[in-house]
């Protein structure tokens, strides 16, 4: 019974490739691109909803004044500002700098804070009542799906935060800190259009 | 030619292949261009499959792959593909051009001295207005029946005052939904006298299965009588029968959501009875208008559309007879 | 040796050795036993058959409702139900159809269960979450059951158009069960979309460029992108009208300047799309039965993934065609009717290079060839009607009346459900391991097709003679009686066809010949595997030479080497010529999904009783998740020892 006990074959070898790979090589990072690409459909349309609303009526905003400006101006600000810190903290991830993304996580966590405190007093100046009119269901929709994600983050970059604090820490943690940044700048980027809706479109629609 | 051969599948008074008015007409050449179309190009495409599948079919099981491809006659397919899809892409345009010019068509009817009458939709009836625009106060205002004289130029308004309806009236015009918050117009034009049937079609609730109305096509003469017998109001009881007949009406609950124009009722929740006599359908449009389908309508309407707002109405044997004396004088 | 990359070489093994580490795959990638395991799952094949079975008896629950409706339609007037039973049941009936059958058969079950195997990766990506879609799917559905076991089913038709379904004339909480049904199906098909495209993207077998990837996964893929970009649009409709009917939100109510038709616009923008997703993957299937059951490669390649594609990007154009009867602009008309039939032409080109495929091959007539047969039969004259209705003024007679109950369930039947019931002819031996009888299967398919067209072609002539559709009854006099009993006489024979399929099934799985790994001599990858795979798909990870694996496989196909197999490694690729790239550790099985599930199901549930529901809801949800991420001890020690970063 002498049989053929070993066979040759050819094979590609891929005990050299890496294992923490980050952005486009982390299958993670397609996972938040796909729940950016829902999310800000879901945006879209309801910022369409708004403008198809304000296409059927006459008064816009219907009987009641625009949001006010300042807080939501603020929190603008106070977004646009943390790009900062969070770039630099996902730079300093990729690289595995364990003690520049705790920081960055901190930062991010108290930025946070203050965008949840702002976003409370813009909520009591949008001079709006979600039953009153279509609009008013409107901005409030829009301001809730945004404050949705804005909690949502911040948790995850508080969870994020105690982790990396623990001794969990390897690389797939760090590909983790990028793909919080990465949620971060969603949120920021998606607050952009929605102010411009919120505050300045009916400023703008009324003249 | 082959629609003549089928057509007597299709006549009757709630169908668009028997149209009696222009738009209908146009329609329906449209729609029979699409049908020679698509069913000459479906049996082509099922009898090219056909062939193909038998003439070539494995008897002897699975063959390897390249033993069956062959890149010479992929070329040539790839031509015969090209070809198929240009004569699709043709025979599209055909067809959109086509339903573009009938589109055209059933728009352009003139609408200057078109009659305009008011419908507003309602779960499950259907509120009919004739307006005059000089005497705001005076107006036809009837329910589930619609009359136009052969050959005018009617003008449509729709709207609802509750959910979607639709109106549809098959063998004059396509339909147009009756939507809250939008005022929908629709111009009809009528050349066959008749009676023709429309009936909801948009779901809106439990009796969309009874919301139908019929549009009655008549001569000029007949109309004008028509229109002038539903301006004036009630006549007044001749006998004591339709005079109790009358009480009967005017104490129970009735009034509640009736209008009879010549007595004190006024309510507009339901259908205007001030003509209720001269209207060939009770119900919107599921009974004939006879005593005894009007007896038990009354008596309880719930038992025959279940879930409509009227409510069952209880009564000695002899004061429903006497309300329906009287009903029957509301001609 | 310090380059990241794949490396080619020679290597010597032994079939012993071989044998050994089937056994410790084995080990390694089993799925968990006993009660508590079940709801630990993270195997795409597990996920996937749970799937199928459970669409399925979603799809039989439908059916047996639409008995239901048939015999009340059997005669005039009739009182054998009642209008609010009535209008429960054919709501119901769609609602299950659309949402709980057919998305998730076609779309999650098949590319959940097919997609890994044919792109030759041991799972799908985001396994937890693949769970986590299911559970959320499986209790959508119970929910929607239990509510109308209590006479709380939704009544308002599967699209619940306002104000119908608002707060003024929809009372009780059944538009609200619909409205949150939409909830639990659409987060999961989501889910799985954006699964479907990473695993697409990222772990394709090495040589499986885009020009070599399976027909049938890139109609999954291009599927995925609709979803994506479709179910937004029914999130929105719902969430607005779950708003205003429990938080006095005013979106649809005209008077204070809502609008509403904007409900039907947000609806419809995902509602085309939808039927699309549906049909798509019958396309996908048919694609793949025809090229194995004519014995060469699919004709005309190119030109079926660019169909594809076209098609899933003029979906988004069509959706005003659903309103052709609610008085929009005349322009608008115009261009909705260009789009309606400019998207004849993707379709047309996919039924040619299909044509041409059989035709210039060697066809084998099995069951599965005869469902496709059927298919092309039944499908091409749903498409044909759908000519009709995109032509507004031919719309404006025959929409909302039977002719488009027709034209819809040609196209929906004919287009998914006949490629659907080819599939599992074509598939159950690598699904079970045995064959479906090939004498039973030809009964079923001749009684279902024979049923079909009896119940359904006559509902066109049904809709020219003036019956509109959602009537509980019709009058005697309206000359509808005659063809609505032959409807309904041939719902006996598409029961009888069902019931034949389920019986060859059952006899099947316990008589049926056993298989081997692949039947019909495929060339998909999936037939590379065991029938029934193994829970670690492949033993050796394959590369690829063409467009059909397994045909055009070199003698000496290089198989992948270098994986830690004492964890769940995986290789990802690039997603343009699928070089390896990297690789990634797949989720062993966890209890997280079934819990998360279970919180998003209270969460959902209870919201529609309280908005609170949401905020109160949130923290154990909150808990739910950190939980499922929380990596272990055991877990980080190992991979600190082996991380191998990028570098960049």
């Amino acid at each position: 019974m002498a049989e053929e006990l070993t066979r040759r074959r050819q094979v590609l070898d891929l005990s050299m490739l890496p294992n923490v790979t980050f952005a486009t090589r982390s299958l993670t990072w397609w996972g938040t691109i796909g729940m950016m690409a829902i999310e800000g459909g879901v945006f879209a349309l309801v910022i369409a909803a708004y403008f198809y609303l304000h296409s059927r009526s006459q008064d816009w905003p219907p009987g009641v004044l625009p949001p006010d400006l300042t807080w939501g101006t603020v929190n603008t600000v106070i977004f646009l500002l943390s790009v900062i810190p969070t770039e630099w903290y996902r730079r300093r991830a990729r690289k595995g700098d364990l003690g520049a993304v705790r920081l960055g996580l901190i930062l991010a966590t108290f930025i946070g804070v203050a965008n949840l405190a702002v976003r409370y007093l813009e909520l009591r100046h949008l001079n709006c009542d979600w039953s009153q009119t279509a609009y008013g269901s409107a901005v409030w929709l829009l301001m809730g799906l945004h404050i949705t994600h804005l909690l949502t983050d911040w948790v995850e970059t508080v969870v994020l935060t105690v982790l990396f604090y623990s001794p969990h820490i390897e690389g797939k943690r760090f590909v983790d800190a990028e793909e919080n940044a990465s949620y971060w700048y969603f949120v920021v980027l998606t607050w952009l259009p929605i102010y411009l809706v919120l505050y300045w479109a009916p400023r703008w629609l009324r003249s | 030619m082959i629609f003549s051969a089928i057509s007597p599948l299709f006549s009757g008074h709630q169908t668009p292949l028997s149209p009696v008015g222009p738009q209908a007409r146009h329609i329906e050449h449209n729609l029979l261009l699409i049908f020679s179309i698509t069913s000459i190009v479906y049996v082509i495409v099922i009898a090219a499959l056909t062939y193909g599948v038998f003439r070539n079919r494995a008897r002897e099981g699975f063959v390897p792959h390249t033993l069956v491809e062959d890149p010479e006659i992929d070329r040539k397919a790839t031509l015969a593909v090209g070809a198929a899809l240009g004569l699709t892409i043709i025979l599209l345009l055909v067809m959109m051009i086509s339903s573009f010019y009938t589109s055209h068509s059933t728009a352009v009817l003139a609408q200057a001295q078109a009659i305009k009458i008011d419908v507003y939709g309602h779960q499950w009836w259907w509120e009919v207005e004739y307006p005059i625009d000089e005497q705001p106060y005076r107006m036809v205002r009837t329910a589930n029946e619609i009359h136009v004289p052969l050959g005018a130029v009617v003008t449509v308004h729709a709207t609802s005052r509750d959910v979607i309806h639709s109106f549809w009236a098959p063998n004059i015009h396509g339909k147009k939904d009756l939507v809250p918050g939008y005022q929908n117009d629709l111009t009809l034009q009528v050349d066959e006298a008749g009676t023709w049937r429309g009936q909801c079609a948009e779901f809106c609730g439990l009796q969309h299965a009874h919301m139908a109305f019929d549009i009655v096509a008549q001569s000029r003469e007949d109309f004008d009588r028509w229109y002038q017998q539903q301006l004036s109001p009630a006549p007044e009881p001749a006998s004591s029968q339709e005079a109790h007949g009358r009480e009967v009406f005017l104490t129970h609950a009735c009034v509640m959501c009736h209008t009879i124009r010549g007595t004190t009722a006024s309510a507009t929740v339901g259908p205007d009875l001030t003509h209720l006599a001269s209207r060939s359908m009770i119900a919107a449009g599921t009974l004939k208008n006879t005593r005894g389908n009007l007896a038990g309508w009354i008596s309880n309407a719930q038992s025959i559309k279940p879930g409509v707002r009227m409510p069952p109405n209880p009564m000695p044997a002899s004061d429903l007879n006497d309300l329906l004396a009287y009903l029957e004088t509301l001609r | 040796m310090s380059e990241q990359r794949a490396v080619l070489n020679d290597q010597t093994f032994s079939i012993v050795d071989e044998a050994e580490r089937a056994r410790h795959l084995e080990r390694i990638w089993a799925e968990p036993k006993g009660f508590i395991g079940w709801f630990k799952a993270v195997h795409h094949t597990t996920i996937g058959k749970r799937y199928m079975v459970t669409a399925f008896v979603f799809f039989l629950a439908a059916g047996l409702l639409a008995g239901v409706m048939r015999l009340q339609l059997a005669f005039p007037e009739a009182h054998i139900i009642g209008p609010d039973l009535y209008n429960q049941i054919f709501t119901m009936h769609g609602t299950v159809m659309m949402f709980l059958f057919a998305v998730p058969m076609m779309f999650e079950a098949l590319s959940v269960y097919f997609v890994p195997l044919m792109v030759g990766t041991r799972n799908i990506a985001f396994p937890r979450l693949n769970a986590f879609s299911y559970y959320l799917f499986l209790f959508g559905g119970l929910m929607l059951f239990a509510f109308f076991f209590v006479n709380s089913g939704p009544d308002r038709g599967w699209f619940a158009y306002v104000p119908l379904s608002g707060p003024d004339y929809g009372p009780g909480k059944r538009a609200d069960i619909w409205a949150q049904l939409i909830t639990f199906t659409e987060v999961s098909a989501l889910a799985v979309a954006v699964e479907v495209i990473v695993t697409v993207f990222k772990l394709r077998a090495p040589g499986m460029s885009l020009n070599r990837i399976p027909i049938f996964v890139w109609g999954q893929v291009v599927v995925s992108f609709m979803v994506i970009f479709a179910m937004p649009g029914v999130v929105v409709a719902s969430t607005m009208l779950l708003l205003d009917r429990t938080a006095a939100t005013q979106f649809y109510n005209p008077a204070v300047g809502g609008d509403v038709l904007l409900y039907q616009h947000l609806f419809w923008w995902f509602g085309h799309p939808e039927v699309y997703i549906i049909f798509l993957p019958g396309t996908a299937i048919v694609s793949t039965i025809v090229a194995t059951f004519s014995r060469r490669h699919v004709f005309g390649y190119m030109a079926l993934v660019l169909s594809l594609i076209a098609t899933g990007f003029i979906a988004f154009g069509l959706w005003v065609h659903h309103m052709f009867a609610t008085g929009i602009p005349q322009m608008s008309e115009a261009f909705f009717t260009a789009a309606s039939m400019m998207i004849a032409i993707p379709a047309g080109t996919q039924i040619f290079c299909w044509l041409t495929t059989v035709v210039t091959g060697k066809p084998v007539l099995k069951t599965p060839m005869w469902w496709v047969l059927g298919f092309f039969f039944v499908f091409t004259i749903g498409g044909m009607t759908g000519i009709f209705v995109a032509s507004v003024p031919v719309d404006l007679q025959v929409h909302d009346t039977y002719f488009v109950v027709a034209h819809f369930h040609y196209v929906l039947i004919g287009g998914a459900v006949f490629p659907l019931f080819g599939a599992f002819a074509y598939w159950f031996p690598k699904i079970t391991g045995r064959m479906l009888s090939e004498r039973i299967g030809m009964w079923s398919f001749w009684l279902f097709t024979i049923g079909f067209n009896i119940t359904f072609f006559p509902m066109h002539i049904l809709g020219l003679r003036g019956m509109p559709r959602r009537v509980y009854t019709y009058p005697a006099d309206a000359g509808w009686t005659v063809l609505n009993q032959i409807q309904s006489a041939g719902y006996l024979f598409l029961f009888a066809g069902v019931s034949l399929f389920l019986w060859n099934v059952w006899q099947s799985l316990r008589h049926g010949e056993i298989s081997s790994p692949n039947p019909w001599q495929a060339g998909g990858l999936e037939w590379a595997t065991d029938s029934p795979p193994r829970p670690y798909n492949f033993l050796n990870l394959p590369t690829v030479n063409g467009g059909e694996a397994l045909w055009d496989a070199l003698p000496d196909q290089p198989v992948l080497t270098g994986l830690h197999e004492d964890v769940r490694e995986i290789v990802t690729t690039r997603i343009h010529d699928a070089e390896p790239d990297g690789r990634d550790e797949m989720p062993e099985p966890t209890i997280w999904p079934f819990i998360t599930a279970v919180v998003t199901t209270a969460l959902f549930i209870g919201s529609i009783f309280r908005p609170i529901a949401v905020s109160i809801g949130a923290v154990p949800l909150a808990i739910a998740l950190i939980g499922w991420f929380w990596p272990t001890r055991e877990e980080s020690e190992r991979r600190k020892r082996r991380d191998i970063w990028q570098k960049s």
